[in-house]
């Protein structure tokens, strides 16, 4: 088991080595380095030099990288030109504000994810199951920024209830951040509660047509009690892993609800620095994004083990 | 043709299929003949600048620079549907192709090749989709390459996953023992009888790619104005919503009616054929 546990967690290290190569390989591969981003049109002959030696972007690639990634390992994540900041101080407070709405549409949408999808596999093909399907898809096909816009003109324009785009600092104390975020989190909570529950429902009807259920059924269980505490917590195990997944996959989504909502988060900022050509951030953002998602593949992997007692002895199991 | 024909019927036997065939159907069939049915041109601007609301004229009413919104909306699928059409096309032949590879070698070369997807599978490819447009242009080509690249990373895993289950039939077996060379077994034994599983696939990367298509264009990433285009429509008139409903829902209802058609064929295929493709990830 220990061993298992340890596999996995240097399984995650050496992943997350090999896309900081990747994603420096692939900012490096780009025409044009942060030096002539920054100076633009200016970018020529001495100016050019000068700025290049002093950021050291003229010493070859694989030096840079390692000063890159030992910078990393002491938690320094190197230096914007464009900005004139440590990166650290940008990212920071941005990232944070991403999590609170990461976390507050995860808290949010999980729950009601699986209640919604236990209720559509018990009452399977019949009216609620119908409608409840039928909302998820559409919700899952709906763009989020035309979510997000409905939204908005629905509680904001009209009902005058929410305001309608984030207008606050980076760093504004928690309170404002959470009295801010009621509309971008709803529109990731949609999103979310379709993609999860779709799978909940799923894995439910399958279990719910296992043997042990039926058994259950025959041994003349309450019907709760076998829903609740036989049925779902099997069904919710191969939801795990796609659970995390989809979380991961909702970053990509994040960036364009910031977008939409005005929201001073990771996502705008990579939007940002992508358009400004600030390769530094653009780098670090992504290697943060890229640790997130390994990061929450290795905690479904283990809470996977933890939960399911014939993965325990399966020492081949990865 | 016989094949394909086994395929429409399944879709085409449950009521939801058949819906969302003929909305999919529908929508290209407009896409290659809607530049001989709009009644303006794309970028003619009536005499009237601003908004105004549906009229005789003008059924959709006129965008804020006086453009006929139903012209744009007949038109502003066709860059978005071809684009994401090839880049699925591209993301299905080498994710699947690779992924056939994979489960048929078995051994080293299946680990190597999983590992390569295991990393890039964790890498944001939304800011590198946006990073490789930034720099390179907005050209169909290198957007097909971009999109069809990165979503074809998830179907290697499918692919594989799929041909794990084919690999140990006899009739690999007995193809191995004719001596025939790996091309050939891959296509001619394995690639017939993963090719439900791909197609499945393919419908749902091609909702996903068109959703991922209309957020670039959202973000000022995707096609340059004035190109009539629905994410660009619904981003650019979104602000003037309250007031002027009519320059977002049109090209909204023509986003989402594509969309919710693709899923409901995928739904039908997945279910006729015996697939599960609720399971599988997004990714």
């Amino acid at each position: 088991m220990l061993q298992l546990i340890a596999r996995r967690f240097v399984f995650a290290l050496v992943t997350l080595w090999a896309v900081s190569v990747v994603v420096f390989t692939a900012v490096e591969l780009l025409p044009g380095d942060a030096c002539q981003a920054f100076l633009g049109q200016m970018a020529q002959g001495q100016r050019l030099d000068n700025c290049r030696s002093r950021y050291q972007l003229d010493q070859p690639a694989q030096v840079r990288y390692l000063k890159w990634a030992k910078g990393l390992l002491a938690g320094d994540l190197g230096q914007s030109i464009k900005r004139d900041k440590p990166l650290k101080e940008i990212i920071g407070p941005r990232f944070r504000n991403t999590v609170i709405l990461g976390l507050s549409a995860a808290l949010l949408g999980i729950p009601m994810a699986i209640l919604l999808g236990a209720i559509a596999a018990l009452y399977r093909d019949q009216r609620v199951d119908i409608w409840i399907s039928g909302i998820a898809i559409f919700c899952m096909t709906v763009p989020e920024f035309i979510t997000g816009t409905l939204l908005i003109s629905f509680f904001a324009v009209w009902l005058g209830w929410l305001p309608g785009i984030v207008i606050m600092r980076a760093d504004a104390p928690l309170l404002e951040v959470l009295s801010n975020i009621v509309l971008p989190v709803i529109t990731l909570t949609l999103v979310m509660v379709a993609h999860i529950m779709r799978m909940v429902r799923t894995s439910m009807i399958n279990v719910l047509a296992s043997e042990f259920v039926l058994m259950g059924n025959l041994k003349g269980l309450p019907r709760w009690q076998l829903v609740l505490r036989h049925a779902l917590p099997n069904a919710l195990l191969p939801a795990i892993n796609l659970i995390a997944l989809n979380i991961a996959w909702l970053m990509g989504g994040v960036l364009v609800v910031e977008v939409v909502f005005n929201y001073p988060g990771i996502g705008r900022l990579s939007v940002n620095a992508i358009s400004d050509r600030d390769f530094a951030l653009v780098q670090a953002i992504a290697l943060l994004m890229a640790s997130i998602y390994i990061g929450l593949n290795l905690i479904a992997d283990l809470i996977s083990l933890l939960l399911n007692p014939r993965l325990r002895n399966q020492q081949g199991a990865g | 043709m016989t094949s394909l024909k086994l395929i429409l019927t399944a879709i085409g036997s449950s009521r939801s299929g058949l819906l969302g065939l003929s909305m999919v159907g529908l929508h290209l069939l407009f896409a290659l003949t809607s530049p001989w049915l709009v009644p303006y041109s794309f970028d003619s601007q009536s005499e009237i600048i601003g908004h105004i609301g549906p009229s005789f004229q003008h059924w959709g009413g006129l965008d804020t620079l006086g453009r006929d919104v139903l012209t744009r909306t007949m038109l502003g699928g066709r860059q978005a549907i071809l684009i994401t059409l090839l880049g699925t096309l591209l993301a299905v032949s080498w994710g699947g192709f690779f992924g056939i590879v994979a489960g048929y070698s078995g051994g080293r070369v299946d680990e190597a090749i999983m590992r390569c997807i295991d990393i890039f599978l964790a890498v944001p490819f939304m800011i590198f989709l946006l990073l490789i447009i930034a720099t390179y242009g907005n050209d169909p080509d290198v957007m097909i390459l971009t999109l069809g690249f990165f979503y074809g990373i998830g179907v290697v895993r499918l692919a594989r996953a799929a041909t794990l289950e084919v690999v140990v039939k006899d009739y690999v077996l007995s193809a191995k023992a004719r001596g025939e060379g790996i091309y050939s077994i891959i296509f001619r034994e394995i690639l017939p009888n993963v090719r439900d599983v791909l197609l499945v696939e393919a419908a749902m990367r091609w909702s996903w790619m068109l959703l991922a298509f209309s957020a670039l264009s959202f973000l000022g990433f995707g096609i340059t104005p004035p190109t009539p285009d629905w994410g660009l429509m619904i981003a650019s008139a979104r602000i003037y919503l309250p007031l002027a409903p009519w320059p977002v829902l049109l090209p909204m209802i023509a986003l989402s009616s594509l969309i919710i058609g693709i899923n409901l064929t995928a739904d039908a295929l997945a279910k006729s054929l015996g697939l599960d493709r609720i399971t599988r990830t997004v990714i």
